[in-house]
């Protein structure tokens, strides 16, 4: 019964994953030029015949919904409405695709080159595109990559041509339309371009919302764009964006579409071409602006191996069958359907639902390699693993990814040592062996170097390495929380565990709601890989349990150590009147300290990624305010409540002894669960 | 000038005159003919030769009474047109579609212009468009079998005190069982089956008038006797269906006597008359005077007016003479609290809630109608059918948003759907002459070739006009010409007709695909017209979609046509049928398949139902419909008025 409460393929004992194929084995076998001329027929939803960009953008043009925003803004703004209306026609000219079958053979001559020298091998799981190609004849299609890398949405588009699948029209950030020749060649192979936040801009919103459902209703073409927002600089999944998805859904509502069918699609990199750039990024060196010079820089990179890249289209999620018994479509009824509106509570919690559900799907079917494993491992002991001891607990780790389901890409034939070996070879400006020891390398030291400046060098490496590390995570967060829960906090595990969900909500994707859901997988997990027991419903660790215990308590040991960083910054460090932009530099710089002072030696906590992460989630907890003063956001600490989640995070944390006895014996804690569970009680209430 | 009502108490006398209906009846008086001469052949599909008499006639003593079965009557109980007509399907008992041996469908009787006629295409377009063929056949049982009725529980204090009001009535088996159902697919499929009833009327009485009636409800209220008000028996709702529940003895009320025009006031231009009078005899009997309502439901050969009263019925040409609410100028109903009327017929009143509107669309189950004052209108001088061919279906919808916009519909105007199209085409008689057959491949060839409409594609938009002769032809040209700037080709009247004709004998086709395994029913919305499409569209596929997931082998035929348009919106008329060879219980899945689409077209933004009620089969969305409020609104007034729910068929609420 436990089971057959988790949405998730996870526990799916009938899960089987797709086959992959390797599209580059062609390439190399056939010409480039030939596939990049070579006949492009795909067929389109319910065999429309394709849209000219400039029919396109008359029909968003003379759209009842464009017309009503065009009058109103015109009434508001005293503007007449031609005015406001060719200022609209200039917004979708800078907004539109301009899709060229032409471009798009330069791409896939020129990407067919490139991959070559990237890559050792593009893989596809060609069921997934047979799924694809059915969907798309069938309903609206929305293609939901995951964001590692600029190569995300080129290489989608790639594949897409090479299975003569429509082309995708895809939702792209303006910082690429300043790449003055490539932003056009990214526009007419299919780009279309969205300010990065244009808030209130009602008439921005309009043409915006208006254009991408009109390509939707009519099936033109797919849409794709990234739920994440942005590339993820950490490689875990970032909390979804719902601004996109709820234009995508919103015709389904209102009865334009019949369905509407989400794509997630999952894109795993062996080695991310962005690798130490994000590093960089991460510890504040700013992102270099996007342009044609910095890309002809990067050209250095063609010299490198990043080893393989995994596609695997998943299957295509019924917008419709999501929303049965969840929206009520007829509250659409009584409200003209071209008039902009807020979407309702229930939509908007559906919207969000399916959202994390998209990313959550984007991450079972994420291709994990080797060396993710090992660079778990090796970012648990920095001064480094004798090469023996990291290759047996490499192996130790496979057995125990696989059983919660992992999606680990495992050479078969080949012999544990060349694995690790191979891996270690790839990822060598990562790591190093030394005699028989493995560990990080530390940057390239460039003449004398000041302390800050090696440790900043070897931060870049913790943070590259904890990249990889991270894409393990969602495989054992759930039951890594419960053994920090177990382990390390006072002794009610469920309510632990909940302050733990809560805590980590913007660091990991969790569902909204889904606490209960989330104990009890985690509870099924260990339990069926035999570290706990549940004897009358308590929770006991075996003999056998606690390597994997001790694993997942060091795997989540870095954030638990951030996140009180930050809470110590916050209580003992502050200055009143910090302002929201001091928050970063300042928590940075305390972190150095400590770490120079030989008191932290958790590198993490200096990326500005969990920086704000533990700042969303003290701002959610209530522990920190934002005021807005003048132009300025300030942050207001409420000391006492960020001491006490300081002292909850910090609790016995140096208990190292693990003893048997159960950590909860009062409480029937899975039945408590369970109970509050069926009776639809929200975790907060639990609480 | 008043007419006597007893030149109207007779509606069997057979009179040579016909009325305005494209429907039946031919024999036309010679006044109308001449001011009409298109009609002389514009109604080439339904000679509705002579009413045959159907009361007054022994028919009780030819038929010999079943031994130790007593049968109750106080007199010759009259049983309108129930010697006539089908016990288990549609329509009179002569007239049928049928494939005879050379496999060519044709149609049997003498009654309509189609009868005797063969269809040659009708076989392919039937086996094409089910997967269906004549060799499979699931033939209906031929008669009633009395034991799978269940013996009457009457209430004998009751039956004491009726016999003594001299009202007839009965006991039989036949005409209960004949009381006990619509005509909704699941009705029709038991009855071919032969199945065994749950519950049928326990009894049928035959009130003469108002009298009568209020008589019979005054017995009913004292003896705790369940009524259920029967008319022409043509719902499709389960309105007829008695609750299984229901333990009391439950009395069908057939209003079928009361078939009188009882004034005629040509100054204001009303009519008074029973509530019991059929459709076709209404008009018939006003066409004699000069008059007609113009109240045209599809069902108006069988359906009375107290039933329109009912259901808010509506009828094909509302556009010039308004739904049955706009017709309605007073309604007398008798209720257990007694009789229920207005003291004026002024034409609009400002006195608070209009109390007919408790009474139209109360499904019998605050009382019974009884009398009527309704409009009338002269016979229009002349009228045209016309028809106009659109590129798709989106353009033909964009027309008649337009002419509903400029408001300049037409008496009539439909647009069917390319397979309705199709269907209508099936139902071609073979064609006599070469010519005509030449003359047909051409328009085909100017169509398809020169016009490049996909045949698969367009949509054929049906049209009638009426008035007098100059103004139609004026009319006709205003329509043209919308219907031209949305690409829109004028294709004649033949077209027209024929698209008409498929509305009237699609019960009848009903029956013929029921017997080689095809289930169909029609059902119907309104919806904001910026909605039209979208809903047909999602209705549809979610049909297909819900057959795929329920085992349905074959591809369901699902088509729609825009059936009556109005300011702000339209009402869509749906059919839906499917060959259920391979399906254990084809009426289940039939019903959760109506259900589902029922839940779309809420979900698209239409309406409960258009004209054809709520009855029992969709009471479960009514508190979605029209709110909780609403709702107790209505059951307020239903506890007030008929507090020991006399009128028991727990329709509506």
């Amino acid at each position: 019964s436990v089971s057959s409460s988790f949405p998730f393929s996870l526990l799916d004992p009938m899960l089987k994953r797709d086959c992959f194929e390797d599209i580059l084995e062609e390439r190399r076998n056939s010409s480039d030029l030939k596939y990049a001329l070579r006949c492009y027929a795909p067929v389109l939803y319910k065999g429309v015949t394709p849209c000219k960009a400039n029919m396109l953008k008359n029909i968003v043009l003379q759209s009842d919904q464009l017309h009503y925003v065009i009058n109103q803004v015109s009434q508001e703004s005293g503007e007449a409405p031609d005015i406001i209306q060719e200022e609209a026609s200039v917004i979708l000219e800078e907004m539109a695709h301009r899709l060229q079958i032409s471009t798009v053979r330069c791409f896939a001559f020129a990407l067919s080159k490139a991959f070559k020298t990237l890559f050792q091998h593009v893989c596809v799981n060609e069921e997934g595109i047979q799924r694809l190609q059915q969907a798309i004849q069938e309903h609206p299609v929305v293609l939901l990559p995951s964001h590692r890398s600029y190569m995300d949405f080129l290489l989608m588009s790639y594949i897409l041509y090479t299975y003569d699948l429509a082309l995708p029209v895809i939702a792209a950030g303006m910082d690429f339309m300043g790449m003055k020749f490539v932003g056009e060649m990214l526009r007419m192979s299919g780009a279309f371009f969205i300010r990065r936040s244009f808030g209130g801009d009602k008439l921005y919103w309009a043409v915006f919302s208006e254009y991408v459902k009109t390509m939707l209703r009519n099936g033109f073409a797919p849409i794709e764009f990234f739920l994440e927002g942005t590339r993820s600089r950490t490689c875990k999944s970032l909390t979804p964006k719902l601004g996109l998805l709820n234009i995508v859904i919103e015709p389904f509502f209102k009865g334009e579409v019949f369905d509407v069918n989400l794509v997630p699609v999952s894109i795993s990199y062996e080695r991310i071409l962005e690798e130490s750039l994000y590093a960089r990024e991460l510890l504040g060196v700013p992102k270099p602006k996007e342009s044609t010079s910095g890309l002809l820089k990067a050209r250095r990179i063609l010299s490198e191996d990043y080893g393989s890249i995994h596609v695997y289209f998943g299957q295509p999620v019924s917008v419709r069958s999501l929303a049965q018994g969840k929206v009520n479509r007829s509250t659409y009824n009584l409200f003209p359907r071209h008039i902009p509106r807020k979407p309702m509570e229930e939509t908007q919690s559906f919207v969000n639902d399916t959202a994390y559900r998209i990313v959550r799907l984007q991450e079972d079917n994420m291709v994990l390699k080797p060396w993710v494993l090992m660079a778990s491992l090796l970012l648990q002991n920095l001064e480094g693993l004798e090469l023996s001891v990291l290759t047996e607990q490499t192996v130790w780790l496979r057995g125990l990814a696989l059983s919660y389901a992992a999606f680990l890409d495992w050479p078969d034939q080949a012999p544990t040592a060349k694995v690790v070996s191979s891996s270690l070879a790839l990822h060598r400006g990562l790591a190093c062996v030394s005699g028989d020891r493995v560990s990080l390398v530390v940057g390239e030291p460039l003449g004398p170097v000041t302390p800050e400046e090696a440790l900043f060098n070897r931060a870049v490496s913790v943070l590259s390495c904890a990249s990889y590390r991270n894409q393990v995570l969602h495989v054992f967060l759930r039951p890594a929380m419960l053994a920090v829960a177990m382990l390390h906090l006072s002794d009610e595990v469920y309510n632990c565990f909940s302050f733990l969900w809560d805590m980590f909500s913007n660091d990991f994707i969790l569902c909204p709601g889904d606490t209960v859901q989330d104990f009890e997988e985690a509870c099924y997990l260990l339990v069926k890989t035999g570290a706990v027991q549940m004897p009358q419903q308590d929770i006991v660790m075996t003999d056998i349990g606690q390597p994997t215990l001790s694993f997942f308590n060091g795997l989540l040991e870095p954030f638990l150590q951030g996140y009180q960083v930050v809470c110590r910054y916050l209580c003992e460090e502050a200055s009143e009147g910090l302002t929201e932009k001091q928050y970063i530099p300042a928590v940075r710089s305390f972190a150095v300290k400590l770490i120079l002072a030989g008191n932290l030696r958790c590198y993490e906590v200096l990326s500005s990624d969990m920086q704000k992460n533990a700042l969303a989630a003290l701002l959610r907890m209530d522990a920190v305010r934002k005021v807005k003063v003048a132009d300025q956001v300030t942050l207001i600490v409420n000391k006492m409540a960020v001491n006490s989640i300081d002292d909850i995070l910090g609790k016995n944390r140096m208990i190292s002894h693990i003893n048997q006895t159960p950590i909860s014996p009062s409480l029937s804690l899975v039945a408590v669960a369970e109970d509050l569970y069926r009776d639809g009680l929200t975790p907060s209430y639990i609480r | 000038m008043l007419f006597e009502g007893n030149r109207f108490s007779s509606p069997f006398v057979t009179v040579p005159t016909g009325f305005c209906s494209w429907l039946c009846v031919v024999h036309r008086g010679t006044t109308t003919s001449e001011t009409r001469p298109r009609c002389d052949w514009s109604f080439p599909y339904c000679q509705y030769t002579k009413e045959e008499p159907r009361c007054g006639k022994p028919i009780l003593n030819n038929r010999e009474p079943r031994r130790g079965k007593p049968i109750l009557n106080n007199r010759e109980p009259r049983r309108g047109k129930q010697e006539i007509m089908k016990w288990n399907g549609w329509g009179y008992s002569d007239s049928k579609f049928l494939f005879n041996k050379k496999g060519q469908a044709e149609f049997t009787g003498k009654r309509y212009r189609l009868s005797g006629m063969t269809l040659p295409s009708l076989q392919d377009w039937f086996e094409n468009t089910f997967g269906a063929s004549v060799k499979h056949k699931s033939p209906a049982t031929v008669i009633l079998n009395a034991s799978v009725v269940p013996p009457p529980r009457l209430n004998e204090a009751f039956v004491e005190n009726l016999k003594a009001t001299g009202i007839p009535f009965s006991n039989e088996a036949e005409d209960r069982v004949f009381r006990a159902h619509g005509h909704c697919l699941h009705e029709i499929f038991a009855l071919r089956e032969g199945k065994k009833f749950e519950r049928v009327p326990d009894m049928v009485v035959w009130p003469n008038c108002h009298n009568d009636v209020v008589k019979i409800v005054e017995l009913a209220c004292k003896h705790n006797v369940c009524l259920i008000p029967y008319g022409g028996g043509t719902s499709v709702t389960s309105a007829l269906e008695c609750p299984p529940e229901e333990t009391r003895c439950i009395v069908s009320l057939d209003t079928s006597q009361m078939n009188r025009i009882l004034w005629l006031d040509e100054n204001n231009l009303v009519a008074h008359v029973e509530a019991g009078i059929i459709g076709q005899d209404l008009e018939r009997l006003l066409n004699e005077s000069g008059y007609c309502t113009g109240h045209e439901p599809d069902s108006m050969e069988f359906s009375s007016l107290g039933g329109w009263v009912a259901t808010r019925a509506s009828g094909m040409k509302k556009n010039v003479y308004g739904n049955i609410e706009d017709l309605v100028i007073h309604i007398k109903a008798v209720t257990p609290r007694g009789v229920i009327e207005k003291s004026c017929q002024g034409p609009r009143t400002s006195t608070g809630p209009d109390i007919h509107h408790f009474i139209l669309g109360s499904e019998g189950t605050l009382g019974v109608v009884t009398e009527v004052t309704m409009k009338i209108r002269p016979i229009p001088e002349y009228q045209k059918y016309g028809s106009v061919v659109f590129p798709k279906f989106e353009a033909g919808v964009a027309c008649l948003r337009e002419v509903a916009k400029q408001r300049c519909a037409p008496a009539s105007i439909r647009l069917m759907d390319n397979k309705q199209f199709h269907f209508g085409h099936a139902l071609k008689p073979q064609v006599s002459s070469i010519f005509t057959h030449f003359v047909e491949g051409l328009k085909k060839f100017y169509i398809t070739k020169l016009k490049g409409f996909d045949p698969h594609q367009l949509v054929v938009a049906t049209l009638l006009f009426e008035g007098d002769r100059e103004r139609v032809l004026q009319h006709e040209k205003q329509v043209y010409d919308i219907a031209a700037t949305f690409g829109g080709l004028a294709a004649g009247e033949d077209n027209g007709q024929r698209g008409y004709l498929l509305t009237f004998v699609i019960a009848y086709l009903r029956d013929l695909g029921m017997d080689y395994c095809v289930v169909a029913e029609s059902f119907e919305t309104s919806v904001p017209w910026d909605r039209v499409l979208d809903l047909c569209q999602n209705v549809k596929e979610r049909i297909i979609r819900e057959c795929k997931e329920r085992g349905v082998q074959f591809q369901p035929l699902t088509s729609c046509r825009v059936t009556q348009t109005y300011d702000s919106g339209a009402c869509i008329y749906f059919y839906f049928a499917f060959n259920y060879r391979g399906l254990a219980d084809p009426v289940h899945t039939y019903e959760q398949v109506e259900h589902a689409a029922r839940e779309e077209i809420l979900a698209n933004g239409g309406s409960l139902s258009h004209h054809h009620g709520v009855g029992k089969l969709r009471k479960e969305w009514m508190k979605d419909s029209i709110s909780n409020v609403g709702v107790g609104m209505l059951k307020s007034v239903k506890e007030y008025v008929d507090p020991e729910n006399i009128f028991g068929n727990r329709n509506l609420l």
